[in-house]
Order: structure tokens, then sequence, then C-alpha cells
């Protein structure tokens, strides 16, 4: 048994722990590590993060509340955001919707551990470019942390799983019909053959192998299903996340 | 989350089924008074729940039936007769080894008999009908009084309160103004009473249809300015009350729920704090107990015993191996639908490749994902842990490929097994469906 958490034997975490996570396309915009700003507010967590990303990036700051949080990342300018979607003045999105109106270039990667559906959604339709869950490993978060400072999406297979699942459905005849956009309403086979990899559990590589294509293809999939999410006005996005869990 | 199937009113037990008037027709269990939201004796409120009539609707009846004839004694019988929700006997088979208050009744009963009756011969007649229920419903009420638990009695000195009122000595009514008040409101009311029974008695006297509707109307009039403030009061007293008592019933109930699952799982891990495997599994395991309570509203402890859908039958798998194995399993599903035989054994299936999976893989995470399609079911158990070649397959993993591949097969499904050394495994299963029908999924 390998330790808890920690990645076992023969895991290849998404890009490759270790030495290969400095391979290209891991730096941030700055061309070093990415300035990484951690919003949550059990301070026992934030410092948690911090210890577990370590040397990797390069923290430049925290808060615990979303009027701080504004003031802050406006202030320093970091190339993610660590954002947890359920802070006690509101939620996540706020941040988003308020520092992307100025600071387009500032990303986020929404965090939780809530299980609160709704504010996952909000977070990513308010522009956050990933959702993982509070309890990935440290690998594996360093790489998500990346992934988004390079302008890539990162999806747990959860949110996978809850996109397949909200785009799995045709809408109904009536209601929907009017609004109904084909380009950002459905999924195309490529992107659904992606979604149902990740939700199993493959990272990008294992994915390109598996479906004889580039991980920069894979990249691309996933960040075009991500404007799906972000875009679409399928009424079931809001349905499926009040109906279902995500963990 | 909240106990609310167990509300106000709903019959809590079954053994008293047999009861007389248990065999009411109509549905649920036996009639009782509610409890919760009562505003006298809990009759209307168990009425209500019992025959799903709103309560307002039947507490009007019950005062118009007390206007035109035997409401308010046919109330007290059944306060007296009928149990309060959650308890077993009523208050007349308590009432029965009350001799002084048998007594009692019966002395309060003739007296008015004696008053009524000798009104009668004085020649307002009408008032013997009245007579009955009247003396009924004195008697009864006598009864309650002296046999009822502390909380139906503080409820009837609540009653009484404004009777003592009348006669200034109120605790908590104290000032000169409130006792001023009391006075004028008295003044008004006997103001009100005469002229509403002098226009009744008349009114009677004359065979005219409206006067006897006007002194009715100064009668009520006279009782509502008498006892109104007071009944406003009682209402707000008894909703503040309730509020109180719900709130009150949640906090313990939380407290329970807690001390059952947290606080029993904290003092395990204090116990484990040396073995960090033991730990993480308790932790994993509290984990998901507490999300399902919080989130699905299932009660800590009450694992499910038989999965009824596709997605709860990948739940129970993934707590099982997780309480059994302390391997954390990831569990997503697409879609859901009904089990039948067929899937049923996909999930037998997908279980032993789980298992096997936390078992001999060394991997710390599993994934298990499940689809399901119009056309076909599928589930795929996936873990990055040692593997193993499938080609020369040891004694020991024969298990899973037979049971796997067997009970797919036998079912018309398939099941396939990737792996290599070093490359961890992957279990893939597909059921096509019988029965094409979609439903929408709930997690």
């Amino acid at each position: 048994m390998t330790a808890p958490g920690g990645p076992g034997p023969g895991v290849t975490a998404p890009g490759g722990p270790g030495p290969g996570v400095t391979a290209p396309g891991g730096a941030g915009p700055g061309g070093g590590k990415p300035r990484v700003f951690i919003v949550d507010d059990h301070a026992l967590f934030r410092a948690g993060v911090r210890a577990e990303l370590g040397d990797q990036v390069e923290v430049v700051g925290e808060a615990d509340d979303v009027r701080p949080a504004i003031a802050q990342i406006t202030a320093c300018l970091p190339d993610v955001v660590l954002l947890d979607v359920h802070l006690p003045g509101g939620g996540g999105h706020f941040v988003v919707t308020s520092v992307k109106a100025a600071h387009p270039q500032v990303r986020f990667l929404a965090l939780s551990a809530s299980d609160a559906p709704e504010d996952v959604i909000a977070a990513i339709r308010a522009g956050a470019r990933g959702y993982v869950t509070k309890t990935i490993s440290s690998a594996e978060l360093i790489d998500a942390v990346r992934r988004v400072a390079a302008g890539d999406a990162v999806f747990s297979p959860m949110l996978a799983g809850f996109v397949l699942d909200a785009f799995a459905t045709l809408p109904a005849a009536g209601q929907e019909r009017p609004s109904f956009d084909p380009e950002l309403d459905q999924l195309t086979l490529r992107e659904r053959e992606v979604l149902r990899l990740i939700a199993r559990g493959y990272t990008y590589k294992e994915i390109a192998r598996e479906l004889y294509i580039s991980v920069k293809t894979v990249e691309s999939h996933v960040s075009s299903v991500l404007r799906k999410l972000q875009l679409s006005t399928r009424h079931q996005l809001t349905r499926w996340a009040t109906e279902r869990r995500l963990t | 989350m909240l106990p609310a199937e167990d509300g106000p009113g709903r019959p809590r037990s079954r053994r008293l089924g047999a009861r007389l008037w248990s065999r009411a027709p109509g549905h649920g269990g036996p009639l009782r008074r509610g409890r919760e939201d009562r505003l006298l004796g809990g009759v209307a409120a168990g009425l209500a729940a019992r025959t799903g009539v709103d309560v307002i609707v039947i507490r009007l009846l019950f005062v118009l039936a007390t206007l035109v004839s035997v409401g308010a004694a046919a109330y007290v019988l059944a306060w007296l007769f009928i149990p309060m929700a959650g308890e077993d006997g009523s208050i007349a088979g308590k009432a029965l080894t009350d001799r002084r208050g048998i007594a009692l009744a019966a002395g309060l009963a003739s007296l008015l008999t004696i008053v009524l009756v000798l009104a009668s011969v004085l020649g307002a007649g009408w008032i013997g009908n009245l007579a009955w229920p009247l003396v009924i419903g004195v008697a009864g009420l006598a009864l309650i009084w002296r046999n009822a638990p502390a909380e139906e009695q503080e409820t009837m000195r609540r009653l009484a309160e404004p009777l003592r009122g009348l006669t200034g000595d109120t605790p908590g009514m104290t000032g000169q103004h409130t006792r001023s008040a009391t006075v004028a409101r008295t003044v008004v009311a006997a103001g009100l009473l005469a002229g509403g029974l002098a226009v009744l008695l008349s009114g009677h006297a004359g065979a005219e249809l409206l006067r006897p509707l006007g002194g009715l109307l100064l009668v009520v009039a006279a009782i509502m300015v008498l006892l109104g403030p007071w009944w406003l009061r009682i209402a707000r007293d008894l909703v503040v009350e309730r509020q109180a008592r719900v709130r009150a019933e949640e906090r313990a109930d939380m407290a329970a729920q807690v001390h059952d699952s947290v606080l029993q799982t904290l003092a395990l891990v204090q116990r484990n704090a040396d073995q960090p495997q033991q730990v993480v599994k308790l932790a994993r395991a509290q984990e998901r107990e507490l999300r399902s309570w919080l989130f699905d509203g299932r009660a800590p402890g009450s694992v499910p015993g038989e999965a009824r859908t596709l997605a709860s039958g990948v739940r129970l798998i993934q707590q099982e191996v997780e309480a059994r194995y302390g391997v954390a399993v990831e569990a997503i599903t697409v879609g859901d639908c009904d089990l039948d035989d067929d899937l049923n054994a996909v999930l037998a299936a997908a279980r032993e490749a789980t298992v096997n999976a936390a078992k001999w893989s060394g991997a710390s995470v599993a994934s298990l994902f499940a689809e399901v399609e119009p056309a076909e079911v599928s589930l795929f158990v996936r873990d990055r842990g040692c593997g193993f070649d499938p080609a020369a397959v040891p004694g020991d993993r024969r298990g899973l490929a037979e049971s796997v591949r067997a009970r797919m097969a036998r079912r018309g499904g398939s099941a396939a097994v990737r792996s290599a050394p070093g490359q961890g495994t992957e279990v893939s299963l597909h059921m096509p469906r019988r029965t094409v029908k979609r439903q929408p999924s709930r997690a």
C-alpha cells in the first residue's frame, strides 16, 4: 500500500510529476513559476495548500472572503487564483466576475469540498478555467495550476461526468427550442469521448494515447467543452446542478 | 433531514390500531390529538392530520357547531377520549381511577342541570337546548383538568387566565393601565352581553327572524371584546412556544446524529492515531456518511440495504470498498435506470473488479465510472496500481476474470480486462439494455 493521498507506483499525474512538471507548457505566462493566490475561508486549509504547492509555484497572497479577495487580487494580479467556491460572504463566483471585468488575464481554478454544485457551476459560468476537489493529490493540484496558468481547462472526473449527464438529453421539444444552439448546446462525438475518459480516471496524456490524438488536441477539446459549459443557455445546467451533487 | 415525516398529529404507533375510533373509514393510522399544532386539546389538529382537511376549516366547523348546537361538548368529549399523539392512553382512561374527579364532575353536572332546569321552568325553555351539551362540556373539562398531563394543564391554565384577570389577580398583568383596561373591557362587554341577551330573549318572544340574529351578534361581540386581546396573546405565545420546541428538537436530533457518527469516529481516530492507514479509512468512511446525511438526507449508519437504481448500486459498492479496504473509490455515474437481473449482474461484476483493485493493485484510488445509454449500460473500473499481464494470470487472479467474465457472458454482456505490469488495470463491462427507458438521472 502506498501512502494515502499520494500517487502510487505507476501513477502518472497529468503531465507527469517530478522532473516532468517543469516541461514545456508547464510554466506560467511570466516564464517562471506561476504566481498563485489562495482564497479560502479556512486558515488551516490555506496553510495546507501552501505547504502542498511547496516551491513548485509562488504563492503571492491569501484571502478568506469575497471582499478582501477582490481587493488583494486586483492589487497583486496573480496568474492563477485557487478559489473556494463557497465563502462566508457569498459564492466564489462573485470574485471571478468582479476581477475578470477589469483583469481578464487572471485565471481561476475552482476548489470545492462543500459539494455545493450551484456554487461550482456558478464559478465556472462566471469564468473559472476548471474545477478540482479538495481531496486532490499535491502532484495533481500543481499540475492543474500549471494547466490553468497556461490557459487550459481542468476537469475533475466528477465534473466530466456531470457535463456528460447535463448534455446527454436533447432539449425538450417545447420550451427550449427557441434558444437552442447546436454549436453551444451539444457536445461533439470527440468531446464526449474525451469527457468519458476523464470520468474514467484517465489523464490527458493517457487520453491522447487512447484516442490517437495529441495532448494539445485533448486540451483543445476540453477547453471547447468548458466554453460550452460557460455559454450554453441550456436550463438543464442549472437544474442538473441542483439535482446532482458534484464531489 | 428534518424529522418532518414524523410531523404533528401523525400516528407514531400502529399497535393502537385496534381502537374503536381507528376503524373510522378513511386512511392513515388511528386518530390522535395533535401535539404540536394544538390550540386547546389538539382535537382539530388531530382530525386535520387524519383527514387531510385544513386545520383552520375544522376549527371553524367546531366554532360553528358550538354556536348552533353541540360543538363544544363534542370537542370536550374528543379531548377526553382520544389519546394524545405518541401516548397510549386517553385522559378518560386515567380519569376512571380518579374517584374525586368523577365526583366533582358529577357534582358540577348536577348543579348545572338544576340551574338549567330552573331556567326552563321559569320560561326560558330554549335554554334547555343548550343545557345538555353545556353540562357534558363542563363535566368533561373538570375531568380533563384533573387528569391531563402537565403540558395540557398548562394550556388549560392559560384558558382560565382571563377569568382570573377579571377578578384582578392575574400574575403578570400588573400596573394601573392594564387594570383599568380590564375594567373598561369588562364594562363594555357586560353592556353588550346584557343588550344581546335582552334582544335574544325578546326576539325569541317575537317571531321575527332578524332580531335573534342581532342578539347573537351582540353576544359574540361581547365575548370578543372581553376575551379578544387575551386570545391574540395566547395565539402568539403558542406560536413562539411551538417554534422553540421544534428548534430544541432539531438541535437534540442533530446532537444525537453527530454523537453517533462524528464523535464516535473521532474517538476511534484518537485511539488509532499511530496507524495512519486506519485513520484515513475511518476519516473517509465518516466523510461519506456525513455527506450523505447532510446532502442526501440519509441518516448516518443506515446503509440502504438494497439498491434500486444503478447509481445507488454504484454508490453502495463505493461505500463498501472504501469502508472495508481503506481505498478511495471515485464513483461517477452518468444517467440512471432501475435495476433488473442483468444490471444486478453488472453491479456484482463491478463490485468484484473494484474489490480486486482495492486488494491487489496497491493503488490508493480506484475509479468507478458508470454510464447509462439508451442501448447499453457501461461500467469501468480502473486503478493505477501495479497491473499484471493478462496472458500470464497468476492462480489467485483467476477469480477476477472468471467471476467477472462468466457473470457478464451469462447475461449477454461482455467484459474486457486491460492491464500490463506497471500500467494499472482497467475492467470494462458492457451490458445491452432490455428495457429501453431512460430515467431522469438523480444522484
